[in-house]
């Protein structure tokens, strides 16, 4: 039988509680991580060389690179916007109290519902043989490809991404909106502003931090996106994490460090999004309390 | 906001949303020509591909939910009672796996536990399976540990711990009798959300080259037509029943603890 | 008519009667309070006259213009919440420069007021500040500037001391009541704190359930009160229960002692009333101008300071009764008899 130690011992032996997760987390977590970064400076003969990085410059890489930017910040930009108003909508809109429950719930399950899985649902309802492209040359006589849309593409996974990415700005802006309290309503109200004027003066601004920082978030979130991705464009479209799927899976750059180099440049445009949102929705708090 | 403006903003977004699960659902009925019948769901559920990808992936994703708990509990519970000033940094630790994409941390994988390394775990299958659940036990750490956190941060550790240990309590006891059943809700909730997560999983089993059930999903995807509907309602349905039963175990908690 | 005149304002929410028949009329330059417990109607009547309630039945006229229907940006009334609804993110000068930007004034004549209005709350020094900077007591006066600064036809403060230590709630009571005095400008405060009431207000309306019970000046509403509830709520009472011997001459029998009222009752032989008396208003022995001494035993004598607070048993009744501290005279010992006088005409005679 153990006897727990005291806390006020200031003994090494403490750190013993925390071994078990160092360990897991260092070995499964931080030394594969720091290793793909490393291995991004690494020459073949070991040394340190910035050639795998500079080897991103090649029109490709770079295309690939940059859809994956505009993907993700579209995504992220119109989840952001609907996710905040259906949000707004339910708390402050007027819209009857029990629809939230139901709409916190729904978000969850929306929220978890990516990957393979979602590519499918939206194949079957927007893909070349799906119910709503079907629907709409039946009834309207309109040819959605013929008008430019075409679901196995940037737009397509834009518009797909966006089942993941608004549930998720609806989970985390929601308690933001909760923040904002009922009374600098009524009292610009009282000072003579409209309601336009109240959320141009002091909603939006209060919010400002929270919505950017959730914009981060999501930006970060469909960066990092392959499944759904795959799945949908059966690994042709040329995006950053498909490139890099295609890379470790075959080397199909045809060369290692360069691999290294294109899970760096992932590392870091993901890790920037999430700080810059996690710093911007702690700052947020100072104003919300 | 106006009230228009509001039913319309939340009509849109109840329509964007129902629109793709209604499709994959009708789509998923129609494999027989001319009628609705639930053939595409025989087909899938007849499939031994499907039997044993989903075997093997609900056998994970158990494993994965053992694994969570044995790291997390015991952390969370240490570091609230010894270490609360190494708490930041055990936070930040389990944040990483939000920030760090998996196809990178699988790609760590890779290089450094192939064969040639010190620790060989892609030799054998059994190796890899190991890897693959260690891989599926980092991504659920953050909810995992979020869980567990805000549960233990409910009931008063500190009492709890020294009461047991004045019954002459050991730590393993105080583990599994004491701090266990008072933070089973939130283990739970941790633990259904990394089922929903595991199921799904494609980039690591995909690289990993596991029969587990994502990439069989993606290839039923890239050679069927109706099955991958029907799989999608499938996979809807397990999602939704995971988040549901996190609802109902979070209302069914018997106990309210005492304001603090 | 007056300044704010108030008729027939009724407000179901629901099934629920929340407010019943509010009529009241307030003269311009008023400093009116709406006291009473929680879930009277005090804040229902308010946020209606504000505008954020719609009355069921009723209207407000301000100035001769009826205000019911308009919405509560048209009506030109301030207003200071519960919880302090400073903007959390304009400096207090920005906050109380709000009102005059949405109104489209120039930057002169921005600047020129809010410089009047923080020397007026006294926070000059602390107009660059942010709200979460500032301390409750600041915050408060803080978000009285912006009401003032639009200069209100009236002024509706919502139980704006509610969230104070008692120290800065009687101070700063006091301090809203100069600057309105200062201003002229027609109030409505409302509490449930019957010392603030009694020690700010012009008038008081004590409210229960939805009704108004009486409305009057501090020393009517305490020294007259109309009702049971007005009279227990606005400070300390004794009830004596008593039975009537002679209604026409208003004999009755309290205690198992028998006193004269000399004025007729209002019910018949045998049946009970209730008397009540203020503490202040029993003495321990008689005193000249008092016609009624009863004979009672201290049950408990409290030394508060300046005042003794003594509970006396009179038969079965209590009795409670102040005096000043005499520095001679120690207070009585539990268990003494004592002689208890007061002057019928002090006995209130209350309708429940």
């Amino acid at each position: 039988m153990t006897r727990p130690l005291p806390s006020r011992e200031n003994s090494p032996l403490r750190y013993v509680g925390v071994a078990p997760f160092l360990l897991f987390t260092g070995l499964f977590l931080i030394l594969p991580t720091g290793y793909i970064v490393l291995g991004a400076f690494r020459a073949a003969d070991g040394g340190f060389t910035l050639d795998h990085i500079l080897g991103l410059n090649t029109p490709s890489i770079r295309n690939a690179y940059w859809v994956s930017i505009r993907i993700s910040f579209w995504s992220a930009l119109i989840g952001s916007a609907i996710g905040l108003g259906m949000a707004a909508a339910v708390i402050h809109g007027g819209l009857p109290k029990a629809f939230r429950g139901p709409l916190m719930t729904f978000s969850g399950v929306a929220s978890n519902f990516a990957g393979v899985a979602l590519a499918f649902a939206f194949i079957a309802t927007l893909g070349p043989a799906g119910l709503v492209t079907l629907w709409l040359r039946s009834e309207f006589g309109v040819n959605l490809r013929a008008q430019g849309f075409n679901l196995l593409s940037t737009t397509g996974l834009i518009v797909t991404y966006l089942f993941f990415q608004i549930p998720l700005m609806i989970l985390i802006i929601a308690p933001a909106l909760d923040g904002l309290k009922r009374e600098w309503r009524e009292a610009a109200e009282t000072l003579g502003a409209s309601g336009l004027q109240y959320v141009r003066m002091i909603a939006l601004p209060i919010l400002f931090p929270s919505i950017l920082g959730c914009f981060a978030l999501l930006f970060a979130n469909a960066f990092g996106a392959v499944a759904t991705a795959i799945a949908l464009t059966g690994s042709s479209l040329n995006i950053a994490p498909i490139l890099l799927f295609a890379q470790i899976r075959g080397d199909v750059l045809g060369s290692p460090g360069l691999g290294y180099a294109l899970a760096l440049g992932m590392v870091v445009i993901a890790g920037v999004a999430n700080a810059l949102s996690i710093w911007l929705r702690t700052r947020s708090e100072r104003w919300l309390r | 906001m106006t009230r228009v403006l509001a039913w319309a903003i939340f009509l849109f977004g109840v329509f964007y949303f129902v629109l793709p699960l209604f499709g994959m659902t009708e789509f998923s009925l129609r494999m027989r020509r001319g009628v609705y019948s639930l053939d595409a769901y025989r087909v899938v559920l007849a499939d031994p591909q499907f039997q044993a990808t989903f075997a093997y992936s609900t056998v994970m994703a158990l494993l994965t939910i053992v694994i969570g708990v044995l790291i997390v509990v015991p952390t969370a519970y240490w570091v609230r009672l010894y270490l609360p000033r190494l708490r930041p940094v055990v936070e930040f630790i389990t944040l990483l796996p939000l920030v760090i994409p998996p196809i990178v941390i699988v790609f760590g994988y890779i290089r450094l536990y192939n064969t040639s390394s010190w620790l060989p775990m892609t030799g054998s299958s059994t190796g890899t399976n190991l890897l693959l659940l260690c891989g599926y036990a980092t991504l659920a750490l953050p909810y995992m540990y979020r869980a567990v956190d805000t549960g233990l941060r409910t009931i008063d550790v500190r009492t709890l711990t020294e009461a047991a240990q004045s019954l002459g309590a050991g730590w393993f006891t105080i583990m599994s009798r004491v701090i266990l059943p008072n933070v089973l809700v939130a283990v739970l909730s941790g633990a259904f959300l990394t089922f929903a997560i595991v199921i799904g999983e494609f980039v690591m089993a995909a690289l990993l080259n596991r029969p587990a059930f994502g990439p069989y999903l993606q290839l039923m995807g890239a050679n069927k037509a109706y099955e991958p509907a029907a799989l999608a309602v499938i996979a809807f349905a397990i999602t939704w029943a995971c988040m549901g039963l996190i609802a109902l175990v979070t209302r069914l908690q018997k106990f309210t603890p005492a304001p603090r | 008519m007056a300044f704010l005149d108030i008729s027939g304002l009724s407000k179901h929410f629901g099934p629920n009667l929340v407010v019943r028949d509010f009529d009241l009329g307030i003269e311009k330059g008023e400093f009116v309070t709406f006291l009473g417990p929680s879930g009277c109607g005090k804040t229902t009547v308010l946020r209606m006259v504000a505008g954020f309630e719609t009355p069921s039945a009723g209207a407000i006229r301000i100035d001769g213009r009826d205000v019911t229907a308009l919405r509560p940006s048209q009506r030109k009334i301030g207003m200071v919440f519960q919880a302090y609804a400073l903007f959390p993110n304009l400096t207090v000068a920005e906050n109380v420069a709000f009102g005059m930007k949405v109104a489209g004034a120039s930057r002169a004549d921005i600047a020129a007021r809010v410089g009047e209005m923080l020397g007026l709350i006294r926070l000059s020094d602390l107009g660059g500040r942010y709200p979460f900077q500032l301390s409750g007591g600041q915050q408060q006066r803080g978000a009285l500037a912006p009401a003032l600064a639009i200069r209100p036809q009236v002024l509706l403060l919502d139980e704006p001391l509610s969230a104070l230590d008692a120290k800065i709630r009687v101070s700063l009571r006091q301090e809203i009541r100069a600057i309105q005095r200062e201003l002229g400008i027609t109030t409505i405060f409302v509490t449930h704190d019957q010392e603030e009431a009694l020690s700010i207000s012009d008038r008081i309306v004590v409210m229960n359930g939805g009704v108004a019970e009486q409305a009057g000046a501090p020393f009517e509403i305490y020294n007259r009160p109309a009702t049971r509830f007005v009279a227990s709520f606005v400070g300390t009472l004794n009830l004596i229960d008593a039975r009537v011997l002679d209604a026409a001459v208003g004999r009755v029998s309290a205690g198992g002692q028998e006193l004269t009222l000399g004025r007729p009752l209002p019910a018949a032989a045998g049946a009970s009333v209730a008397l009540a008396l203020r503490p202040e208003a029993v003495t321990l022995g008689s005193r000249p101008g008092q016609d009624v001494l009863l004979r009672g035993t201290v049950a408990a004598a409290e030394f508060l300071g300046s005042v003794v607070r003594l509970r006396t048993r009179v038969g079965d009744q209590s009795l409670s009764l102040d005096t000043f501290n005499n520095a001679a005279v120690p207070p009585p010992l539990p268990g003494e008899t004592v002689e208890i006088g007061f002057a019928s005409s002090d006995v209130l005679l209350l309708a429940d």
